[in-house]
């Protein structure tokens, strides 16, 4: 277990696997926030309220989701088997930018923290980057985020016929 | 006229039961991406992946930087493609030598080719066959276990080395030359990397871009983290960013947002009072003209470049007539991969290194994705999309008329040449054992570099 301390963002990975892909924790980097993450999934998942996250796709198509306080929008995807194809391909690790979500305005300003340099960063390297744009597995979401709707980039959806 | 109507709904009834069989080249992110995606939007589709080696995955195990393991995540999703029962990995398979493109074709409905950019480009200068000018990219396969490259003649008991380019295999490379190395010893580095690098006497890396800050072609993440390296510290050529300061606010956001990183770090080069004893250098608007040296090389010769055209992004380096010349005891070449043609039925641009195609189409029921169709450049998420895009294209082209024998036309093909073939149950042999030999040294895995060893495992 040594390993896990020496590297905790690679072992977390390989134990997540272990236990079950839908099921492991997608995180940030930063370690006052993995403390957060850490602290919420310990929780019971019934104490958790359900929020509902709506998915639109660039045809259009709507799709709708459910999830707890504390779940990333990313943890909501993964969890509910959605078919976006190719997303959260780092797992949440922030070293890839395939769960690029585009906000209304409105609700990115809501959004409970702001994006880190390593966010922006990562944003730098997505298609049809916007002003609110954001990775979908940094949005921890809260009851206030309940019933929001966000917009799947085009480019993941043009590569489904 | 009746006759024939009823041939055809015949026809059209029976391809129901008619199995598309396509064909993969190279097991990297390009091929198992487009196979995902062939997988699924076809219910009955079979896809076979071929790989070289006996391992799969290209790039992610042999390309992605052994400090940046979550990226290697995407892992768990070709795992899951590769679980899939119309799915079948086939490695150590040579297409070109073991088995023909013209053979495959014969065989499968449809051949992709994904077997992405192999070698490096040159710089055509002289002294670049000098002891201790290494390829980049032979560099990297070194340090990530490319059978090929275990074998690397690098000398790192020297303590100034020069990298020529700036993108970010160029930056891994200046990365782990000035990472302290305890923070290596628990990825899955190779062992033999990290025996010589632990005794590497590099104290100095310079990297050099024949353009400027503003096209600067690593990217801000990958800048980001060299910046903020434990004990090395950055030093920039305040002279280089002459006038970017009034160009900076003009730029869309990512080029701006890299900029700025860059400016910002500039002001903490001139006040420069912290002890650390690792440097490096980044050099802009330089390009390589000459390796001086008797048998290694000892220095770089230089020109100065200055910009020319008003286009930022379309700006290029003019030689100055004015030169610079940089000691270097090792000298890295990184300045871009190619593709090679494997087969000669394939129609290929030798000049840029690339199959030609014209949106991933290369002929009828030929089909290229990733680096050998695109060229080396872009992210997994760049692949990604590429490779579902021609995923698609290729379901929507299939012709479906006639029955083909698929693998078990390849397994007769292959067991003729007396090559043996490990599918992916024989590959995971071999990933268990390199997990089992990385957990005594405290790391996740230590590769297998040796392909009669791999062989050995797989096929026991």
């Amino acid at each position: 277990m040594a390993l896990v301390n020496h590297f905790k963002k690679f072992s977390r990975s390989v134990l997540n696997i272990a236990s079950n892909y839908s099921k492991y924790t997608s995180n940030t980097m930063l370690p006052f926030l993995q403390t957060t993450r850490g602290a919420s999934t310990t929780q019971q998942l019934s104490e958790k309220q359900e929020v509902n996250v709506t998915f639109v796709r660039a045809n259009g198509e709507r799709i709708k989701a459910k999830g707890k306080v504390g779940d990333t929008i990313l943890d909501i995807v993964v969890n509910n088997e959605i078919d976006l194809d190719g997303y959260g391909a780092c797992e949440g690790t922030l070293t890839c930018s395939t769960c690029h979500l585009i906000f209304s305005k409105e609700v990115y300003d809501a959004l409970p923290n702001e994006p880190t340099d390593e966010e922006l960063d990562m944003l730098d390297l997505a298609y049809e980057l916007t002003d609110t744009s954001r990775l979908g597995c940094q949005i921890v979401m809260t009851k206030k985020l309940d019933g929001i709707e966000v917009r799947v980039p085009s480019t993941i959806n043009d590569a489904r016929a | 006229m009746q006759l024939a109507e009823i041939y055809n709904y015949i026809r059209s009834f029976s391809t129901q039961h008619i199995v598309p069989k396509v064909c993969i080249i190279g097991a990297g992110p390009a091929g198992f991406y487009a196979a995902q995606q062939l997988l699924k939007t076809s219910s009955n589709i079979k896809v076979d992946i071929l790989e070289k080696l006996p391992v799969p995955y290209g790039l992610v195990r042999f390309g992605v930087a052994p400090d940046h393991p979550e990226v290697k995540n995407v892992i768990h999703t070709f795992e899951k493609t590769a679980s899939n029962p119309r799915f079948q990995f086939i490695g150590n398979v040579n297409v070109g030598k073991d088995v023909t493109i013209k053979e495959l074709q014969e065989i499968y409905h449809a051949v992709l080719l994904t077997y992405g950019a192999e070698e490096d480009k040159l710089l055509n200068i002289p002294g670049e066959n000098l002891n201790n000018v290494i390829s980049g990219r032979r560099f990297v396969g070194w340090y990530n276990g490319v059978p090929a490259d275990s074998n690397l003649n690098i000398n790192l008991d020297v303590e100034e080395a020069v990298i020529l380019g700036q993108g970010n295999v160029a930056i891994d490379i200046a990365r782990i030359l000035l990472t302290p190395v305890d923070k290596l010893r628990n990825t899955d580095i190779t062992s033999f990397a990290l025996e010589k690098l632990s005794k590497s006497k590099i104290r100095k890396v310079s990297l050099i871009g024949r353009r400027g800050p503003l096209q600067a072609a690593f990217t801000i993440a990958e800048l980001r983290e060299i910046l903020k390296l434990d004990g090395c510290k950055t030093c920039w050529r305040v002279d280089d960013f002459t006038n970017v300061n009034q160009v900076v606010n003009t730029l869309a956001r990512p080029r701006k947002r890299l900029t700025t990183l860059m400016l910002k770090y500039l002001e903490e080069t001139s006040s420069d009072t912290e002890a650390t004893t690792k440097r490096l250098y980044p050099i802009f608007l330089r390009s390589p003209v000459e390796f001086l040296g008797s048998n290694t090389v000892h220095s770089i010769k230089l020109s100065v470049n200055s910009l020319e055209g008003n286009d930022v992004f379309t700006q290029f380096a003019v030689s100055t007539g004015l030169f610079e010349e940089i000691e270097c005891g090792l000298a890295f070449r990184s300045i871009g991969y190619k593709s090679v043609q494997i087969d000669a039925s394939i129609p290929f641009d030798i000049k840029i290194g690339r199959v030609k195609n014209i949106a991933g189409k290369v002929q009828d029921k030929l089909y290229a994705a990733g680096w050998v169709a695109t060229g080396p450049v872009g992210v997994i998420l760049s692949t990604m999309t590429n490779a579902f895009q021609i995923g698609t294209l290729m379901n929507k082209e299939l012709p479906i008329t006639e029955n083909k024998p698929g693998f078990v036309g390849l397994s007769k093909i292959l067991a003729q040449k007396g090559i043996p073939i490990v599918l992916y149950n024989d590959w995971k042999k071999i990933d268990k054992l390199e997990c089992e030999r990385g957990k005594i040294l405290g790391k996740p895995r230590e590769k297998i570099v040796d392909i009669n060893e791999m062989l050995e495992i797989a096929l026991k």
